[in-house]
């Protein structure tokens, strides 16, 4: 993001607190400026961004706008008159792909200030390590007197400060655990990190010959390495998946007291406003039609992929799609109390019931943290009691604690999920939780979702092999006149088969019901079956009335998505059970399992039946992956093992799920299992490697004869394998 | 060995000023988009009088 064109955190720190849309309105406010987001996924080179930037800026209204081509994002500070329609229309004219981006989204999440304090605090221990490590190259290689005590008091006082400035993140940590009474990787690391400065300052005011200065900092640095990636590997996929959600900008057309239209933002609608919902459009809130009639799609809600007659005094609910006449409806829920935020409480309830993963790293700690401390006492007593000497005693304690600092168990798991999420991220996955790779590691069954998951959730028309010439060619000429999809499905089809529209005249839709028109002095229809007069069927279906009686059906079965068939296939081939639920017809889904050779499956679930059938699943000891996209299978979603959404579904949906899928492709979901599992394995190598390390290193500790130097290499020597065998991933 | 007394400092100096370039760096966001700028050097089309 380019900070100069938006207020920075230190500048408004009140910005950066209040929540997404409350800062945004405060900022237009305070510059009476707008921020206009742009979404530029098809730019490449330096001369898309001079074009682009130059044609932006040349508009009289914009006072800035710049381009990232890292984000590919163009951020843009306009007149408040200016609106985001146009800016994307000027950059269409260019010949690029433009999306309106939800700058309060975004807004909240461009100053990433975690991440930047830990690459500064990463700098300084990497200059601070650096310089102490010179001075310490000198006391090994023999320095001797008042040489070596002038080099470790500079190492001192370069440590110091560095320590208490770079050790934060774990202090607070480290303080954390302990007072609630817990151990983590961060209780052994800030005791090493301190006993090595305390012993060393000790010895140094003696003149003695071993500081572990470098050793305190060179672990503070690799450590802070292992959690800088961390960071970023989640902060890249905050912001992908902030930016899916941008996209969604949202608007609605508020109707005024006199008649007019406005477009308004949807936080600010009220209950009892009156909305006009076009063709196409999305419901914003609750409400109840007031006039109009059309169809809706309910798909994203309920799994049906069949569309529903809507008229006059029926609820429509948010998130369902207006498909065929415009409509106007009152507000009557808006906001968070609408139907799709209710669901929010099933998926907080089943969020509670899923068991509670302890990641590989915080198991390993377990084990190691009581082991560390306990075997660093122990040699801490043995050599008391053997010498009687405090100083000798506590030296070879801190020389334990340093060998085995978790030093390379610190970045085993960072550097592999990072390695393996870039891996998945170039094909199309977005690894959202930070143990999400390691459940996916587990999965044994697969659940999917129908409709928009494994259907692309538009139809396709299967009968037209079987039906007479003049009646495609009638169907094509009526069906060309509406956005219906089953009407699309039929040009599409008819268009690709080669047919010609028949000679029609008055075209026109009635919304709701389907397309009329005359032909040859009759008139001839397009609809739904108990318009035209038919006898319903069981699958989806429009009738043609050619004005002479017997209507003719057009048959629709859904689009199976790009990759569905590959991905159930290489499952079951990699061993997996897998399962089909959707909210739809049985015959529906029938049909479907059937087409995709899957063997279990459920028809017309409700959420809460899917999402109970997968906890009794998890229950039985299956370690479910579940992929949907409804906002029907949200609860399902949080409730198993793992879950995949692609990018098409919902919010909530995304919001719950573990991993977002971004193309329209389901075929990575077999290779992410198996990247997952590869991961999970370099992951438990790098434990051994380190407890390898340990293993030869430890006992030269304990027996006293670890100098700083071994210390040194030991701890580089292993951190550096450890990255090394990460980058192996494949 | 005296040095010492000033090659020391000189160097700790020397790297006490990448690192506050480097902090600099990081403060004025020249992390945020790697990518555009590598690319942004071979425009030909020189801003004398750059906005913000």
């Amino acid at each position: 993001m380019t900070a100069p064109l938006r207020p920075t955190a230190s500048a408004c720190p009140a910005c950066a607190a209040a929540p997404a849309a409350g800062s945004l309105a405060d900022a237009k406010r305070e510059q009476g400026k707008a921020q206009i987001a742009l979404s530029l996924p098809t730019i490449h080179c330096s001369a898309c961004i001079t074009r682009i930037e130059k044609a932006l800026n040349a508009h009289p209204g914009v006072t800035s706008a710049r381009v990232n081509l890292t984000l590919k994002r163009a951020s843009i500070e306009a007149d408040p008159d200016v609106t985001a329609q146009e800016m994307k229309t000027l950059v269409e004219a260019l010949g690029f792909e433009a999306h309106e981006l939800d700058a309060g989204t975004l807004n909240a999440t461009s100053n990433d200030r975690a991440g930047r304090e830990l690459l500064m605090r990463l700098a300084v221990a990497g200059f601070a390590s650096m310089n102490v490590m010179l001075l310490s190259v000198a006391v090994w290689s023999g320095a001797a007197d008042a040489t070596r005590d002038l080099f470790h008091w500079i190492s001192a006082a370069i440590a110091l400060p560095t320590i208490a400035f770079s050790g934060q993140p774990f202090f607070r940590n480290a303080w954390a655990a302990l007072s609630k009474r817990q151990l983590n990787m961060d209780v052994p690391i800030t005791l090493a990190i301190v006993l090595a400065v305390v012993t060393s300052l000790w010895e140094t005011s003696l003149s003695g010959k071993h500081a572990y200065f470098d050793a305190a900092l060179a672990l503070t640095f690799f450590l802070l390495a292992g959690r800088y990636l961390d960071h970023r590997t989640r902060a890249i996929a905050r912001s992908a998946a902030e930016e899916l959600t941008a996209l969604e900008v949202p608007r609605a057309t508020r109707l005024r007291a006199d008649g007019s239209e406005e477009i308004v933002n949807v936080a600010e609608l009220a209950v009892g406003d009156l909305l006009l919902v076009r063709p196409g459009g999305r419901m914003p809130v609750d409400g109840m039609i007031v006039s109009g009639t059309s169809e809706l799609d309910r798909s994203l809600l309920t799994g049906e992929t069949l569309p529903v007659f809507a008229s006059e005094g029926q609820t429509v609910s948010a998130g369902e799609v207006n498909l065929t006449g415009p409509l106007t409806i009152r507000a009557s829920a808006v906001g968070q109390d609408t139907s799709l935020h209710r669901m929010a409480d099933l998926v907080a309830i089943a969020e509670s019931g899923r068991s509670r993963y302890t990641s590989l790293a915080d198991s390993a700690a377990k084990l190691y943290a009581p082991g560390v401390h306990i075997l660093s006492a122990l040699a801490f007593v043995g050599w008391y009691l053997y010498t009687f000497d405090m100083r000798t005693a506590l030296n070879i304690a801190a020389a334990v604690l340093i060998i085995t600092c978790p030093c390379a168990l610190g970045l085993a798991v960072p550097a592999v999920t990072t390695a393996a999420s870039g891996r998945l991220f170039r094909r199309g996955m977005l690894i959202k939780h930070e143990t999400a790779l390691e459940r996916l590691a587990q999965v044994d069954t697969v659940v999917f979702d129908k409709t928009g998951t494994l259907t692309a959730g538009t139809p396709e028309l299967t009968n037209l092999g079987d039906l007479p010439r003049r009646d495609v060619e009638l169907a094509l000429a009526l069906a060309e006149g509406s956005s219906h999809p089953l009407a699309q499905a039929i040009t599409r089809a008819a268009r690709e088969a080669g047919f010609a529209p028949a000679p029609v005249r008055d075209v026109g839709e009635v919304p709701g019901y389907g397309t009329r028109a005359m032909h040859d002095g009759r008139e001839v229809r397009l609809g739904r079956a108990s318009w035209i007069g038919a006898q319903g069927r069981a699958e989806t279906a429009a009738f043609l009335d050619r004005g002479e009686g017997s209507p003719v059906a057009f048959l629709f079965a859904d689009r199976l998505r790009d990759g569905a068939a590959e991905a159930v296939q290489a499952l079951k081939a990699s061993g997996k059970a897998v399962y089909l639920m959707s909210g739809d017809t049985t015959p529906a889904v029938e049909a479907l399992a059937e087409r995709l050779g899957i063997t279990h499956w459920l028809a017309e679930a409700l959420p809460a039946d899917k999402s109970a059938r997968i906890q009794a699943m998890g229950a039985e000891g299956a370690k479910v992956l579940m992929v949907g996209d409804g906002l029907n299978d949200t609860a399902a979603l949080a409730a198993a093992h793992v879950s995949i959404s692609p990018a098409s579904a919902l919010d909530a949906a995304r919001v719950a799920s573990d991993i977002v899928l971004l193309g329209g492709d389901l075929a990575p979901i077999a290779a992410a299992c198996a990247t997952a599992r590869s991961a999970t394995r370099r992951i438990r190598e790098n434990f051994r490697i380190a407890t390898i390390y340990n293993v030869i290193a430890v006992p030269l500790a304990v027996a006293g004869l670890c100098s700083p130097l071994i210390a040194a290499l030991a701890m580089s020597a292993s951190s550096i394998t450890v990255s090394l065998n990460a980058l192996r991933l494949r | 060995m005296t040095i010492l007394a000033y090659l020391i400092p000189i160097s700790l100096f020397l790297g006490g000023l990448g690192l506050a370039f480097f902090v600099y760096t990081v403060r004025s966001n020249q992390y945020d988009d790697p990518e555009g700028d590598a690319r942004r050097i071979l425009s030909d089309e020189y801003d004398d009088h750059p906005k913000a």
